[in-house]
């Protein structure tokens, strides 16, 4: 009970304190943000204006006119034209200046400059992902300051919504199309930079968490992770073969691959960013998918009841194919294909994780 | 003010009162005479019962799901009980209480006798009616126990077609929509040719009191957009069994396609709920006003504009939906052209009540209730009317206030127009005060729950989220917020758990109703409370239904008498 009143109490101080542009709302971090706040706050005076004067109006006329024992039935005027014609009137001027204006800067939230920097989306139950034009893919998006960035989006399965409060933009995320949108995001000298990705559109279960997030960079910093976000793709094809037979060598006799780790440490990476984790457990819960703790080796009983032993191979296979085998009392069609979205060497790391959580 | 003093007061009138048949609920007695009755009056009162029972059991879907909200995390069930809670509450809200709420309950008591006739035009089919809602609920509850239903009250494809969760549950709760759908057409179809042929002759298009034009503008929407709704659920639950692509794109369907469908009959039947409010408020606001009122053609002709614009504006959900820009150019100026009519009612009200003479009732206290969450609801809709506020607003808490404000406004209308007519319902009058404080903690909790989302909307918290846990960090004072919230709800629980109580204890308790106990001019108030079997025991005198010249206080009565010297009716 203390503490729930703690929390009211603390609330007005926080709403008040949040020391950002504009307390009740998230920050203004694109260039478009300040365009579309200023019609909200012209939007948000005509309202307030017209609110006060209807219920002013009510309570006066509640307390002026209050009737009393015995008074007549008032008669008076029952219609009057040049009245009615007025307040119809101010508010059409009103709302055609809303109108114009939404339209106006929402035609710049739609048109993507021609030299915009183009990321890719694709959204699935509950994860994002990224693809940059070098190829590689992450699951969070990275971008450069003050600079157009044009996403071309699409989903795996169902409805999604990119959705970035700070840079006050939307875009459903539609499996069987591709929609797009566009920012140029700001780039803040004191704060994080960090702002939150959210799924606006109901997805499903999960939907609640399928919340990642957007970076800025300046433009070196941009550059600069974008060489280094893919330690995998940054070894050369010859030399592979000597990473996978003794990674740690191999790790120590090239610093210049910035964020290298084992392979069972690689496929950890992995399992997060490619959304693994979101139907995957590794405590051996239950959750949408099965736990991946102590399943390799295992022998686990499929849908027609066969039995299959979890390597390699199969794992290669569920993840390529899904619906290929699919695990008794677990939900058929749940899991999307990542033919196309992942590669070889992803997909050597991630069996080299799944072994490192226990085998039998 | 006892039972007894109450009744030897109205006098001769009803002299008999134990063993006679001079009213509709003693006319004939036993279960058969209420299911098989074709009097519009009996067949009100059932749909008001069901549609109280499918309220309560909404609001406590509702509480549970404030309750998930309480705090962070995990609080009493897990995200797919939460999917399915707020899934529930919205299709029964939307299909099962609101929209038929205003006209089947109340539209269907009241709107025969404010005509001055004996019945519907087809009193049949008016029972066939209730009964399809009856269907209709019963395919709910085939959802809810045949594993339940977690695609939210919109249904949009592909998650409603191809997730796993839902294959049980979708098709019954399609079912579900398409048959209380007949059942709305049905009754709209039944008022719009009772309007046209059942009128007493004398009465004239402007004669008719205003919540006969609501329910004729809604007549009309309910006939032309509810088959839209039905054949869509029916090319859902062909494209689920059949695999035929419809909407699903892994089939070769469009997902977008569902979702103009969806809302060219739900953005109508926005209005549909709220039409009927809007005239009940005309009714409420004038007789507490004791005033004619003010701007009758503005008003009656301001809902007709709504019940047409109303169907252009359906691709306002879909401004970030992948729709073209131009098409959304268009569907933006349309909103913004029906958000006029609405504003020319709020103000012809207010003209209304300008030098009237006021008093205090509890329908009054909702009616004025909802010029307050009509206004914060209708205004707010200006925000998200816009095209680049939509934008960020879009799915968020905003959207959620938002048309909790609009649509829900309406229950405060349904509420405070089952207290106007209460009494001409049942023959009790309930207690003045218990009506009232119920109505101010209603409204206290309503604002409480609701005001708070539009500041968690703003920043930036989408809807249907079973947690936000992960938002604290971002979103400074969520947590605090959403408390809030969840008790505002509780507020409003205990608000209407009193309206129910002072309403069932009227029925037990409740002194004796006069015929006319607000000084209503319109036939209703012309008749006995409760009026006989066929509305009227004599001839009734069509005359302004707004006009209270002729009325008086009756002390003894504890209502008001007519004088009998009245303007007739005009007669066209
Ligand atoms: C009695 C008080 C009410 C409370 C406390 C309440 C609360 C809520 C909550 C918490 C949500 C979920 C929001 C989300 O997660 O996005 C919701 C959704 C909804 N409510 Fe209410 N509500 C109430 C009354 C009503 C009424 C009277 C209506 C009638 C129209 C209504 C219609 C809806 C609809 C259509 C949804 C959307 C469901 C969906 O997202 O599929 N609610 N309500
Ligand atoms: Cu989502
Ligand atoms: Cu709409």
């Amino acid at each position: 009970m203390n503490a729930l009143l703690g929390q009211i109490g603390l609330l007005s101080a926080r709403l008040l304190a949040q020391g950002s542009d504009r307390g009740w709302m998230p920050k203004q971090r694109s260039t478009i943000a300040p365009e579309v706040d200023a019609i909200f706050d012209f939007i948000l005076v005509v309202s307030v204006f017209f609110f006060l004067l209807i219920v002013g109006a009510a309570l006066y006329f509640i307390i002026r006119y209050h009737r009393r024992e015995g008074d007549p039935m008032p008669g008076g005027v029952t219609h009057n034209m040049p009245l009615e014609l007025l307040w119809s009137g101010i508010p059409v001027v009103l709302v055609c200046i809303m109108f114009w204006w939404g339209f106006k800067v929402f035609v710049d939230m739609r048109t993507p400059p021609d030299n915009a920097y183009e990321i890719s989306v694709r959204a699935q139950q509950w994860s994002w992902e990224f693809w940059y034009p070098n190829g590689i893919s992450y699951d969070e998006l990275h971008v450069p300051a003050n600079q157009p960035v044009k996403l071309v989006m699409t989903s795996e399965d169902v409805l999604h919504s990119f959705y970035v409060p700070e840079f006050r933009v939307k875009m459903d995320v539609i499996p069987g199309r591709y929609t797009t949108t566009w920012f140029e995001a700001l780039y803040d000298d004191e704060g994080s930079n960090e702002y939150p990705l959210i799924c606006a559109e109901y997805c499903g279960t999960d939907h609640s968490s399928m919340i990642t997030k957007v970076v800025v960079h300046t433009d070196d910093g941009f550059v600069d992770w974008l060489a280094n976000a893919d330690p995998l793709a940054a070894i050369p094809e010859e030399l592979w073969p000597e990473y996978e037979k003794d990674p740690d060598k191999f790790i120590k006799d090239h610093p210049e691959i910035k964020g290298l780790k084992t392979p069972a440490l690689m496929g950890q990476k992995l399992y997060k960013r490619k959304g693994c984790s979101q139907c995957h457990s590794i405590d051996g819960t239950r959750v949408t998918g099965p736990s991946f703790l102590g399943i390799y080796g295992k022998q686990e009983e499929m849908e027609d009841g066969t039995t299959v032993t979890v390597d390699a191979n199969y794992i290669e296979e569920s993840i390529l194919n899904p619906n290929a085998k699919v695990v008794k009392t677990y939900p058929r069609g749940q899991m999307n294909s990542y033919q196309g979205r992942i590669t070889d060497r992803e997909i050597a790391m991630l069996i080299e994780y799944i072994k490192s959580l226990g085998q039998k | 003010m006892s039972t007894v003093d109450a009744s030897d007061a109205s006098g001769g009138v009803q002299a008999a009162a134990a063993t006679d048949t001079s009213n509709y609920l003693t006319a004939s007695r036993g279960i058969a005479s209420w299911m098989f009755t074709r009097d519009h009056k009996r067949i009100g009162i059932m749909y008001l019962v069901g549609i109280l029972t499918a309220f309560f059991l909404a609001g406590i879907f509702a509480l549970l799901v404030r309750t998930e909200l309480l705090t962070a995390g995990r609080t009493i069930m897990d995200a797919d009980t939460y999917n399915k809670f707020f899934t529930f509450h919205g299709v029964i809200m939307v299909f099962l209480v609101i929209i038929p709420g205003v006209p089947a309950a109340l539209g269907n008591f009241v709107l025969p006798i404010m005509l001055g006739a004996k019945d519907v035009a087809f009193p049949r089919i008016n029972l066939l009616s209730f009964y399809l809602w009856c269907g209709g609920a019963i395919f709910l509850l085939c959802s809810l126990v045949m594993g339940g239903l977690d695609t939210g009250w919109t249904f949009y494809a592909p998650y409603s077609t191809i997730s796993k969760e839902p294959i049980y549950g979708v098709i019954p709760a399609l079912l579900a929509v398409f048959v209380v759908g007949f059942s709305s057409i049905f009754t709209g179809l039944n008022f719009v040719v009772t309007i046209h042929k059942l009128r007493r002759p004398e009465m004239g298009w402007f004669d008719m009191p205003l919540f006969v034009f609501g329910i004729y503008a809604t007549g009309i929407i309910q006939i032309l957009a509810t088959p839209v709704i039905g054949i869509t659920g029916l090319l859902l639950i062909i494209e689920r069994v059949a695999k035929i692509g419809i909407f699903t794109a892994s089939m070769g369907g469009d997902p977008v396609l569902f979702q103009h469908f969806f809302w060219f009959y739900s953005h109508p039947a926005v209005y549909i709920m709220i039409l009927p409010a809007m005239g009940v408020m005309s009714e409420i606001i004038s007789v507490f006003s004791h005033k004619h009122i003010f701007g009758y053609k503005f008003i009656a002709f301001s809902s007709l504009a709504i019940a047409l614009l109303g169907f252009l504006v359906w691709g306002h959900h879909l401004f970030v939906a992948g729709q073209s820009g131009l098409v959304s150019m268009i569907f933006s100026a349309l909103t913004f052209a029906v958000a006029i009519p609405s504003a020319i009612k709020v103000f012809n009200w207010l003209a209304t009540m300008y030098k009237g003479s006021i008093t205090l009732e509890t329908p009054m206290i909702y009616a004025l209730s909802f010029i307050w969450i009509f206004g914060i609801g209708g205004l707010t809709g200006l925000f998200l009317g816009t095209l680049a506020v939509d934008v960020p607003l879009h799915d968020t808490y905003f959207v959620v206030a938002h048309f909790h404000y609009v649509m829900a406004g309406t229950i405060f209308v349904f509420i405070g127009g089952l207290f106007y007519w209460w009494p001409k319902m049942t023959g009790k009058m309930y207690k003045e005060l218990w009506g009232r404080l119920g109505a101010l903690i209603f409204f206290v909790g309503y604002n409480m729950t609701f005001f708070t989302q539009f500041i968690i909307g703003l920043k930036g918290m989408p809807r249907r989220y079973y947690d936000y846990e992960k938002l604290i960090d971002v979103i400074p004072g969520i947590a605090g917020l959403h408390m809030f919230s969840s008790i505002g709800s509780y507020v409003m629980a205990v608000g209407l758990l009193m309206t129910g109580f002072c309403l069932l204890q009227s029925l037990f308790r409740g002194r004796k109703a006069p015929d006319n106990p607000w000084g209503g001019a319109s036939l209703e108030w012309r008749t006995t409370s409760p009026p006989p079997l066929e509305n009227f025991n004599e001839e009734p005198h069509v005359g302004d239904p707004y006009d209270f010249s002729d009325l008086e206080w009756d002390k003894e009565i504890g209502g008001y008498v007519s004088t009998g010297i009245r303007k007739p009716a005009t007669g066209h």
